[in-house]
């Protein structure tokens, strides 16, 4: 029977599916905002109304405060729910992979679950559990503060959570932490199994106790797995949204202090509609971000430049 | 053979009447699209030879896919709803039709609408580029059983700024409720007030910001700080869970909007708050609006002249603009559908108080006020620099100055 498909074209258009859907949401816009970082376009008034500027929208967004400021944001979010997840990931990992035995599946699904819930829910969650006068939070600490001693310790009133630009960082910072931290055990559990057992046997044929083989095998071994991980958690942390977004209303709160970079460039484009300046600024963070990924790059290499 | 070509004839003849079938499409936001599918009831017996896809979205979707569809000229509706927020932006853009050009009837049909809300919608480079089909007329919603226990009279709340802010005070230390959600609420009646013809209420007729200049700012900037620091407002923002909550408990005794908000409270914000709450004219008997909404045309919309006809059925139809207040809150635009039994009757929620006929009142006094597409950053840094007063301590002249500077840099763009 003759193929339908000539032999030497099937490949293409088998592959064509993704081609053309990459085309289209991928490379396309990717082209197009970077055409549009040297246009004022007020899109209402249609493609017509685009008008080259050249490097104006770079000079306003370098000049405009509010960049730096989600900038600072952003660095400070990334650094603050990135760094424990992985301080914390990998001790964890290790409980986990060696001690649980067989509750280890059901204990790496119960971390793992907050990474597969719609963000959506966890935000409201936290909005719920962290509201000043109905909040779960406050009402324990309320309740904590009638103890005897824990009165001078802990706040008298009702503490705004999201409303003090204080107060929104922290909380953003630890619904991100608590978001991906399952995430990170998974990944490291799962290269903590690919070490020989042999190993660990030798070591503990020396007189090697649990702390040196973590830190004398098991620690060593992750850092390939590791240089992945902190790569993604630095990517994620730069493009942090949806979690800030919901909690601090879409606004960024009390003096923008929840507001990303990614929110930033969101609303100038569709609040402000500036989308020529919303695209100057994307390429300024995509800047940073592959600046921040070469800096973890050469962070991880090792002398013999493997990571 | 026969029977087989006569089968062809009718399928032709079905095919053929399909074809000819218009589809009129309408994109529009909750509860607009309600409104807009109940109208179609009524207009399709007019029109059976047209469908009408509703096209419905959430309120920023909405917006967003509109902007979309301009943008690219594709996907357009042929009735485009548009929110008040919006309006500057889109009134600017150009690509909608000036319904005060023939084939449309703007221009014979604008006295029969409240005038402030045909005026938002004219603009002087592309004529009446939609038209208004709900307003929203500012009120006072107060707990009149909180008022009671603090012996204030409803005179109180609304002979000045001043005795509104002294009304709180008696309020918060006989019930413990605050008076506002939050004191940026007042700064937004202040601003919206007393604004000179031709302005918007951040921008001059030349789109220049006032912001620096007008006492207005200087005026809510003052009153939020004092009501800020007497501890009168519950610092949640509206339309939060808080802010829900705070209106559903009582902890907050006013709240200061469009008349349409009786219907949110009485549907799903505090339903258990029924007889409660009283309604009455802003401080100072200030008459502003918040919200409202428009239809209009694109330019590049394919069936322009039956759009027309569904919007001057939605806008125009007496019956049908009244329906609209009786079922989804949409205060009329329409003067004629501001008449009859259903504005005389008690409003249950408001403890049997014949509130829309102050709500009318008020919406007659209301003044035009212009729209600018930098309305919405303008608002925005405005509010930065009061959290910084509210929150920081900033000097007011300064954070004034501050933002003053901020609106023009961007207006500039």
């Amino acid at each position: 029977m003759k193929p339908i498909i000539k032999p030497s074209v099937a490949p293409y258009v088998l592959i064509s599916p993704f081609i053309v859907l990459f085309l289209a949401f991928g490379l396309f816009p990717i082209l197009f905002s970077f055409v549009l970082m040297f246009h004022t376009w007020d899109p209402v008034q249609g493609l017509a109304s685009m008008q080259f500027v050249g490097l104006e929208n770079l000079a306003f967004a370098i000049e405009d405060p509010l960049v730096w400021t989600s900038l600072g944001n952003t660095l400070w979010l990334a650094v603050a729910s990135g760094l424990p997840q992985h301080l914390i990931a990998i001790p964890l990992a290790y409980l986990i992979n060696e001690k649980l035995g067989r509750w280890r599946n059901a204990v790496m699904g119960a971390y793992f679950l907050p990474y597969i819930t719609s963000t959506v829910a966890i935000a409201m969650m936290f909005s719920t559990l962290f509201s000043t006068d109905y909040g779960m939070v406050n009402a324990m600490l309320m309740k904590l503060a009638q103890m005897p001693l824990l009165e001078y310790v802990l706040p008298s009133a009702n503490v705004d959570w999201l409303g003090d630009p204080k107060t929104i960082k922290p909380i953003v910072a630890f619904v991100v932490f608590w978001r991906y931290l399952g995430f990170n055990v998974i990944l490291y559990v799962a290269a903590m199994q690919a070490i020989s057992r042999d190993q660990y046997e030798a070591a503990r044929m020396d007189g090697a106790n649990s702390f040196q083989q973590f830190w004398h095998i098991t620690l060593p071994q992750l850092k390939p797995i590791m240089f992945f991980g902190v790569t993604l958690t630095t990517i994620g942390g730069l493009q942090l949204f949806e979690e800030p977004f919901i909690l601090t209303g879409g606004k960024g709160g009390m003096e923008y202090a929840g507001m990303t970079t990614a929110m930033y460039l969101y609303r100038t484009a569709f609040d402000y509609n500036d989308y020529g300046l919303a695209s100057a600024i994307s390429w300024m963070l995509f800047i940073i971000i592959l600046a921040m990924t070469i800096l973890t790059n050469k962070a991880f290499k090792g002398k013999e430049g493997q990571a | 053979m026969k029977k087989i070509s006569s089968a062809i004839v009718a399928l032709l003849l079905v095919f053929n009447a399909h074809a000819e079938k218009k589809t009129l499409t309408v994109a529009a936001y909750p509860s607009v699209d309600e409104i807009v599918k109940t109208a179609l009831i009524e207009w399709k017996k007019k029109h059976p030879d047209v469908d009408v896809k509703v096209v419905g979205r959430e309120y920023a979707d909405h917006h967003t896919a509109m902007t979309t569809a301009l943008a690219t000229a594709t996907s357009l509706p042929d009735v485009m709803t548009i929110e008040y927020g919006y309006l500057g932006r889109f009134a600017q853009s150009g690509a909608l039709e000036d319904l005060s050009q023939p084939p449309y009837r703007a221009n014979d049909m604008a006295k029969k609408f409240v005038p402030f809300a045909i005026a938002q919608a004219h603009t002087q480079a592309h004529g009446q580029v939609a038209m208004p089909t709900d307003i929203g007329p500012g009120a006072m919603f107060y707990r009149n059983d909180l008022a009671q226990k603090s012996k204030v009279k409803e005179t109180e709340l609304t002979e000045s700024w001043d005795s509104f802010i002294e009304s709180g005070k008696k309020i918060k230390s006989a019930t413990g409720a605050y008076l506002v959600a939050h004191a940026r609420d007042v700064k937004d009646i202040v601003i919206r007030s007393g604004i000179p013809a031709d302005e918007g209420v951040y921008f001059d007729a030349q789109g220049q910001s006032v912001v620096g200049t007008s006492a207005r700012f200087q005026k809510g900037f003052e009153l939020a700080k004092k009501i800020r620091t007497e501890g009168l407002d519950a610092k949640v923002n509206a339309w939060s869970g808080e802010w829900g909550e705070s209106l559903k408990r009582g902890n907050v005794s006013v709240q200061m909007m469009g008349a349409w908000l009786g219907g949110h409270l009485s549907n799903w914000l505090a339903p258990n708050t029924a007889g409660l709450w009283r309604s009455t004219a802003l401080p100072e008997r200030v008459a502003t609006s918040w919200g409202g909404t428009f239809y209009a045309i694109p330019k590049k919309a394919q069936n322009k002249e039956l759009a027309w006809d569904l919007i001057s059925y939605l806008t125009l139809n007496r019956q049908q603009q009244q329906l609209a207040f009786e079922k989804f809150n949409a205060f009329p635009a329409l003067l004629e559908a501001q008449t009859g039994t259903f504005f005389e009757q008690p409003v249950q929620f408001l403890g049997g108080q014949k509130a829309r006929i102050e709500w009318r009142n008020t919406a007659s006094q209301i003044k035009p006020t212009r729209v600018f597409k930098h309305d919405t950053i303008a608002e925005e840094i405005v509010n930065a620099e009061l959290d910084l007063v509210l929150l920081k301590g900033k000097p007011i002249d300064q954070a004034i100055k501050d933002a003053h500077r901020q609106i023009q840099r961007r207006a500039r763009r």
